[in-house]
């Protein structure tokens, strides 16, 4: 169970909110000239770290408000949470990250 | 290989069962493979088999980083069935289950497969409506599927409440009587078994930490054992796909996440089918030992913990008792979690990459263990003849370039 601290509401219940994977994707600038290739990679591939990932979430039972979190997808540790918009704390380790 | 019988049963009882062979060996890996499976689960060694009884292939090694089928073939509620809409997924999947029909005898082995019927629930007039579809579509491709009334759902599982009031109202349910579950473990030992038998060797505590390539093609791996070289590398290692795939720089739609099963206390027989509902997401059948055998839907978080959030268990237990108020008074008496990876259509990937000679073969998300035959199969085939069988052509990796998806989340999306 994780504890969540919303950078809106504070720490509060993992029950409350609702996930939305893999923070950071980019919408395509002209999607009319992506290719097939590109339009895949923007849809469906995923990076699906095992390690430090940064993810979006949302909290839906509270201030229903977006935000984003980096965490180890091996051990659930919460290393930081961040506001949309703000850029992604540096990983203090040589870890995976997305990007 | 000693075949196992009635005969070899009395010998070795004679002798206090004090002499009965080791099932398969444990050979230190050779320099170089025809064929290095990276996976030691059902699939892998599905794989194997199939490599080395149907197409010749028998120098062959499996490497697995623990110990055999202790992945998702051991943590899954062992559930088999065929009854998806799809014609793509329906033909991979009736192959697999007549292969298992079929299965304790070709192996030698048995898996203790208990055709005992699986039911899917209806909880409201959209799942009416799907399950109908669903019947039909199984039934033009030749796959038993029948709808079943309130009445004869109580009359089949008499302990479920069909009671108008039900928080969960059953209104009716399809079942199809081929279905039902087998023992995951026997299922990975069997293949070990006559792999082994017909020389593939079966290397445990090998973890693989590189794929070797030379311009755009594979040339083995790199593991906590040394390099072992292989002019073909094929993996099967749900929940870790991506990761391996990584190591050749391949990118593939896929999101692992945990997913709970759990076991209450062993009591005597009181359900004697399997019993599956989606839109609750639960699914729960009895085991032979006497437990009642439940699985959730999946942790919605990506990860690889291998255990999941106490929500989705409450979750779970809310809806068993619901469907069945007298298993209230069960207390469970183990949980636990695998990492199942997931594609965005909640089909499979059984293809070629684009590197050549390696071959991926994961994403079954929650349902991988009924598919461990044919999987092994058809992947056995594709490693084999470079091109895939035409049960899994569907299936490959450029379908998210066409466009051309098997959406299964109605079939497959909660339950296995």
């Amino acid at each position: 169970m994780l504890i969540i601290d919303c950078p809106y509401c504070g720490p509060r219940d993992e029950a409350e909110f609702h996930y939305g994977g893999e923070a950071h994707i980019v919408r395509p600038e002209n999607p009319a000239e992506l290719s097939d290739e590109e339009w895949a990679e923007y849809l469906f591939m995923r990076t699906n770290t095992k390690g430090r990932f940064l993810e979006r979430w949302v909290h839906s039972e509270g201030c229903r408000r977006w935000f984003n979190m980096a965490r180890n997808t091996a051990n659930n540790e919460i290393e930081a949470v961040y506001r949309m918009g703000e850029q992604a704390p540096k990983a203090n380790v040589s870890g995976d990250t997305n990007k | 290989m000693k075949r196992y019988s009635i005969f070899s049963l009395l010998r070795n009882a004679v002798s206090h069962h004090k002499d009965w062979p080791r099932a398969w060996r444990s050979p230190d890996p050779k320099t170089e493979y025809d064929v290095v499976i990276v996976g030691g689960g059902g699939h892998g060694l599905a794989t194997a088999y199939y490599l080395a009884s149907q197409h010749g292939i028998s120098n062959v090694a499996v490497i697995e980083k623990g110990w055999l089928g202790g992945g998702n073939t051991g943590r899954n509620t062992t559930i088999i069935r065929s009854n998806y809409l799809w014609d793509e997924s329906a033909h991979l999947y009736e192959h697999s289950l007549k292969l298992y029909e079929g299965l304790s005898q070709e192996l030698n082995y048995n898996i203790m497969l208990s055709q005992r019927g699986v039911l899917n629930l209806a909880h409201n007039q959209h799942d009416l409506r799907e399950l109908s579809r669903r019947i039909s579509a199984n039934r033009l491709n030749g796959i038993d599927s029948e709808f079943l009334t309130p009445a004869e759902v109580k009359s089949m599982v008499p302990l479920i409440d069909v009671s108008p009031g039900a928080r969960y109202p059953v209104m009716g349910a399809s079942v199809q009587r081929r279905g039902g579950v087998a023992r995951h473990d026997a299922v990975a030992w069997g293949y070990a078994r006559a792999a082994d038998a017909r020389g593939v060797d079966i290397i445990q505590q090998c973890e693989v930490t590189g794929i070797l390539r030379d311009g755009g093609a594979v040339t083995g791996v790199e593991t906590t054992r040394g390099t072992i070289k292989a002019k073909k590398v094929a993996l099967a290692v749900a929940g870790h796909t991506s990761m391996l795939a990584q190591m050749a720089d391949v990118r593939l739609p896929i999101t692992s996440h945990p997913l709970q099963a759990m076991v209450s206390e062993p009591v005597k027989p009181a359900l004697d089918c399997v019993v599956m509902s989606n839109a609750v997401h639960g699914y729960i059948s009895q085991s032979d030992r006497g437990e009642m055998v439940m699985g959730a839907g999946i942790d919605t978080l990506t990860g690889y913990s291998q255990r999941g959030a106490l929500p989705v268990v409450e979750e779970l237990q809310r809806a068993i008792v619901c469907l069945f108020p007298s298993f209230s008074r069960l207390r469970l008496m183990r949980q636990w979690g695998g990492i199942v990876d997931t594609c965005p259509d909640a089909s499979p990937i059984v293809s070629k990459t684009p590197v050549e000679g390696l071959y991926v073969n994961g994403g079954w998300g929650t349902g991988g263990f009924k598919a461990t035959p044919g999987s092994g199969w058809v992947y056995a085939h594709t490693i084999a003849r470079d091109e895939p069988h035409a049960l899994n052509a569907p299936f490959a990796l450029d379908r998210f370039t066409s466009g051309a998806l098997i959406d299964e989340h109605g079939a497959a999306a909660v339950a296995h």
